[in-house]
């Protein structure tokens, strides 16, 4: 148990995915100037990264690797991922309209978020188990809100800040990033601790 | 009609550079820049698949629905990626040791993408192929720059030659990739205002296949300005 809490505690700070390992880059940076949104997207980040790795890590380990197509990876996980948000978009809209509703336009976005594609290759690289690879899902997904919603906080701050010239609109926002990440670096003191190293 | 194959590569270097001028591929650009050897590997990976990928869908461009092309480019690039991947393990093990993740992650990379439905699906093979590497190269480029900084000030050595004592280790951590990316736009803008064009503001959708139904990005575009 502490195995899995000291996964989740690892993905979610010491190695945040935004702000540590600079996957999804892109909606951390366009869609943070929000505090609402930045909450939607994250919210269906979590529940892709959580479905598509349980999903790809099965598909992976017992179809893919036995047969020796370990280097179809790439193009099944992608095809799976798209095909798999496009399914969840179609089921949500029938079924559960409210939260389709709530999280429906941010799915499309996803299919080519790196950063779902990176938790699931990611797994296998690390040597997860199917457990600990869903438990670092859910935490990678978790760690993205907590960047978001961080960051849309300091950017909320900014725009009533009197920026030189020469750093606003995106300099401003990359060099406050790296303050934030700056902030994060302080866990990675933990990390060993946790998986009892 | 008469294509302009040297403007199809220069532009892709400076005038539109896509790390600099239109902000895409931002991921790797912050991810794998902490060394110039490092910069060079993934910019010429992304170069070959860019390149590839190009070629393959102007010359489908005619044959490719347009309502299935998004999933059909995806593909295409995936297709590429995984060879290149496999080149790359097979000869250059220590570039795939350095790249890791963002190797695989070329296929989400929005340059490549961007390219695909912007340049390649409305022009012929060969201009598409000039654009390719071009944008390739600009990319290359932008890597090279950027590696080049992170390195001398992080670990004291440019291509591994020692030239600096006591090298400020932050730069090539993860929140150095940040501070340097935002002094190099900051750059890159000042040069841009002087030569009368647009500084970036924020970063780049060309190429993101949702920008049109994106909520966030319409935002983004929305206020702020």
């Amino acid at each position: 148990m502490s195995y899995f809490m000291g996964i989740l505690v690892l993905s979610i700070f010491a190695e945040n995915f935004v702000l540590s390992q600079f996957l999804g880059i892109c909606p951390f940076l366009g869609v943070s100037k929000k505090l609402n949104t930045a909450v939607g997207m994250s919210i269906a980040v979590i529940f892709v990264m959580v479905l598509a790795t349980a999903v790809t890590y099965p598909l992976f380990a017992y179809v893919l690797a036995p047969n020796g197509l370990a280097y179809l990876q790439t193009i099944v996980f992608i095809l799976v991922i798209a095909a798999l948000v496009q399914l969840v978009e179609i089921v949500l809209k029938k079924y559960i309209p409210s939260l389709h509703k709530a999280l429906g336009i941010y799915l499309p976005l996803i299919t080519t978020n790196c950063a779902v594609l990176g938790v699931t290759i990611l797994h296998f690289t690390k040597g997860y188990s199917y457990g600990a690879a869903l438990v670092n899902a859910l935490g990678s997904g978790i760690g993205f809100l907590v960047a978001m919603v961080l960051f849309a906080g300091v950017r909320e701050r900014l725009e009533s800040c009197d920026v030189p010239k020469f750093l606003q609109g995106l300099p401003i926002t990359l060099i406050a990033a790296a303050i934030v990440s700056l902030s994060f670096m302080g866990f990675s003191g933990i990390a060993n601790g946790l998986l009892g190293g | 009609m008469k294509h302009n194959y040297a403007k199809a590569i220069t532009k892709g270097l400076v005038i539109e550079n896509p790390v600099l001028r239109l902000c895409l591929g931002t991921c790797p650009t912050l991810a794998v820049t902490t060394s110039v050897f490092n910069g060079i590997g993934m910019g010429l990976a992304a170069t070959l698949v860019l390149i590839c990928s190009n070629v393959v869908i102007s010359a489908l461009r005619k044959v490719i629905p347009d309502k299935v092309r998004i999933p059909a480019y995806i593909i295409i690039i995936a297709g590429f990626v995984t060879m290149v991947q496999m080149l790359v393990q097979a000869f250059l093990p220590a570039v795939n040791d350095a790249l890791g993740i963002f190797l695989p992650l070329i296929v989400v990379n929005c340059i490549i993408l961007g390219r695909a439905e912007a340049f390649a699906s409305k022009n012929p093979v060969l201009l598409s192929a000039a654009d390719g590497l071009g944008m390739g190269l600009g990319f290359t480029l932008a890597l090279t720059l950027m590696g080049g900084i992170r390195e001398l000030l992080g670990a004291g050595t440019l291509l591994g030659i020692p030239l600096m004592k006591e090298p400020m280790l932050i730069f090539i951590m993860a929140p150095g990739g940040f501070f340097v990316f935002g002094l190099l736009i900051a750059a890159a803008n000042a040069l841009a205002k002087k030569m009368g064009k647009q500084p970036v503001t924020q970063i780049g959708c060309e190429g993101c296949p949702n920008a049109a139904n994106c909520h966030g990005c319409d935002q983004k575009g929305g206020d702020g300005q």
